[in-house]
């Protein structure tokens, strides 16, 4: 059988979908990429997946039969890694749990659960890192906002953590690379998309600040370089911890 | 708010209160109440110093006027220093604008001693009912007990309080006699008696009634000098366990000594910080709280200094060779975790993966184990086994020129000797 060449959408429901369609069509040799669909090789069929809600529906409903709760979000953020070629990854993995007769989720030596693995851990690590380096700056009308630029596309996991946190503020973190926010107005939240032109792109509009936001960062750089001890220098483990891609937007890095 | 007089104040009390090395922001439960500010349990580190430590709290001190005058603290009395103290509202101010700006995850609270203990324990507590009472504040507040303070202000500070902690500065009550001469063991252990208790009795009364009022419930640690009197390896980590055993601690900080200045009972200026010995210790600290090991099996009489080459766990494996090697597919969990290269996650991961199938060489690297270490310790599903006839010696000279010291590159004196 040639090799199948399935090119969809990049959303998760799009990957659900393409994998109806292995099952549907018996697939065996599948390449699993995202799109716009482009002219393939010549050997390869290419085939356009259109995602269909109700066809994902179904597949994730036999991801939940063979998968635990936690199994099931684990290949979500797997998937928002959204990573060059590792799409036939998720495919292998969900093809491992379909095969199966029980949940292979523990399969550590096996090359497709072992990757899933290595992927959630890169997202989560990032994940968890945008908890910690987000820097809010206070807008005049009181919304608090912060721009961001992470690997991976982790806005959506880091909607509960914030909301949970930061009830009593109307905030905004946007990223910068995939053009796309969260914003929470005290009671909700919502994705947002902004045209950032030069003129108004906040954080080049000091104007836009609170009178005291730059007393509070510059307190905050105060503080930093005061806690630091000198002779204790470890220039190498610091960086590890805060690798220089996210310095500028890190008031106290700045 | 008067910005300059703000911004020296706390540049000069967040640079006193920076060797308290205790930083952790976790372990606590607080919810955020009523659409109010902040919650605590997340531990996030949300920026780490040029000399690597992680940055979680805004950790200060309310004064560095002090009238004890201990050989080792910057603040001692007869120290030449400039003087500066903050007012409740102050640290109030600067606690809620952080924390709005995601900087940190909370407080920790510090100070001099003013006048008596408890005048100061009665200020640090008031900033903690400040930020919970007026401000619905739930972020994390670590508080320094002050030693001596009274039950009643222990009490209190409970209940605002996500964590204590008493300093034992030193870890002998020798070693405290000769560079505190104004403090005593006993003003340190009573707080932390009552403490434990407090803590003790908070859980019975939780089982009983959901809605009983939390009382420090990320419980207490303390923090011990190390290197700047000649206590050896077991003494610290027999203090420790003491500790960890007696009062029920959740953790022992050990901070190497930075010599800030001259005295001739501590060690010369110039003197390097023990950094390494600091990690060694942190290491077996981990082996005796989630590893399984007695503290006697990492340190006795015999050596009762760690290694400093190589880490506690390798040390102990190679003066046990009778005990390796383990067969990973079928040992307990407990006999893994003693493994070098080994650690907690790689550990339960084998013993999950191992249902579904033997595991080789490449599926234990790939789980995260350091095949590198391990691979002297331990049968899998391979013919191949590393250690053949090899001695104890012969494997740590192998693991020795195989892997490269992170520390070797900061340590000056280290280096000299090649």
């Amino acid at each position: 059988m040639p090799l199948t060449n399935l090119v969809y959408d990049g959303t998760f429901e799009g990957l659900l979908t393409a994998v109806f369609e292995v099952y549907e069509h018996k697939l065996d040799k599948v390449k699993l990429q995202k799109g716009p669909l482009e002219a393939g090789a010549l050997f390869e069929e290419v085939k356009e997946v259109i995602t269909d809600q109700a066809r994902a529906q179904r597949v994730l409903k036999g991801l939940k039969q063979r998968l635990s709760s936690i199994g099931v979000q684990r290949l979500y953020a797997a998937h928002l890694a959204d990573m060059e070629g590792e799409d036939t990854t998720l495919l292998g993995f969900i093809r491992y749990a379909f095969d199966t007769k029980d949940n292979i989720e523990e399969d550590y030596g096996n090359r497709y659960v072992m990757r899933v693995s290595g992927l959630v851990r890169m997202i989560r690590r990032e994940k968890h890192r945008m908890e910690a380096f987000v820097r809010f700056q206070k807008l005049q009308d009181g919304t608090f906002y912060s721009a961001i630029e992470p690997d991976f596309n982790v806005l959506p996991l880091l909607i509960r953590h914030f909301k949970s946190r930061y009830a009593d503020q109307k905030w905004m973190i946007y990223d910068l690379k995939r053009r796309y926010g969260i914003y929470y107005d005290l009671h909700d939240t919502e994705f947002i998309t902004m045209d950032f032109s030069e003129a108004n792109y906040p954080a080049n509009v000091s104007a836009a600040f609170t009178e005291d936001e730059t007393l509070y960062q510059d307190l905050w750089k105060t503080y930093f370089t005061n806690v630091n001890i000198k002779s204790r220098k470890n220039t190498k483990l610091h960086l590890r911890h805060i690798p220089k891609r996210y310095w500028k937007h890190l008031t106290e890095k700045i | 708010m008067n910005m300059d007089r703000i911004t020296r104040k706390l540049g000069i009390l967040a640079d006193a209160a920076k060797y308290d090395v205790s930083c952790a922001s976790s372990g606590s439960k607080r919810q955020n109440k009523d659409k109010g500010l902040g919650n605590a349990s997340n531990g996030i580190c949300h920026s780490y110093t040029e000399d690597g430590r992680c940055v979680s709290l805004l950790k200060i001190l309310l004064t560095n006027h002090c009238i004890f005058d201990c050989a080792y603290c910057v603040s001692r009395k007869s120290n030449d220093i400039e003087r500066a103290a903050f007012t409740v509202q102050e640290v109030v101010d600067l606690t809620i604008n952080f924390y709005r700006r995601n900087y940190i995850e909370g407080l920790f609270l510090s100070s001099g001693i003013f006048k008596n203990a408890d005048f100061t324990m009665e200020r640090l507590v008031r900033v903690a009912k400040k930020l919970r009472t007026e401000h619905n504040f739930n972020g994390y507040i670590h508080l320094k007990s002050i030693p001596g303070a009274s039950d009643e202000l222990m009490q209190e500070a409970g209940l605002y309080a996500d964590r204590l902690s008493v300093n034992l500065e030193m870890p002998t009550v020798a070693g405290l006699k000769l560079l505190a001469p104004d403090k005593d063991q006993k003003d340190m252990i009573k707080p932390m008696a009552y403490l434990k208790h407090a803590i003790i009795q908070n859980k019975d009364e939780k089982k009983l009634f959901k809605k009983a009022p939390m009382f420090a419930p990320a419980g207490q640690s303390t923090q011990m000098i190390i290197g700047a009197t000649p206590e050896n390896d077991s003494e610290v980590l027999r203090s420790a366990n003491y500790f960890y055993r007696n009062f029920n601690l959740k953790r022992v900080y050990y901070s190497g000594y930075v010599p800030v200045l001259a005295d001739n009972r501590l060690p010369a200026l110039n003197t390097s910080v023990p950094m390494v010995r600091e990690n060694r210790l942190y290491q077996a600290d981990w082996l005796m709280r989630f590893y399984g090991f007695r503290v006697d099996e990492i340190v006795d009489n015999t050596s009762p200094h760690l290694d400093l080459e190589i880490d506690p766990k390798l040390s102990w494996a190679i003066r046990n060779m009778q005990a390796f090697p383990i067969d990973v597919n079928k040992a307990d969990l407990q006999l893994i975790l003693r493994v070098p290269g080994i650690g907690l996650l790689s550990a339960q991961k084998i013993v999950s993966a191992r249902k579904f199938g033997k595991l080789n060489w490449e599926q234990l690297s790939k789980i995260g184990v350091s095949v590198n270490r391990a691979k002297y310790f331990i049968t899998c599903n391979s013919s191949q086994f590393e250690r053949r006839d090899l001695t104890g010696n012969n494997i740590r000279q192998f693991i020795l020129a195989s892997s490269q010291s992170k520390y070797l590159k900061n340590n000056q004196s280290q280096l000299s000797l090649f």
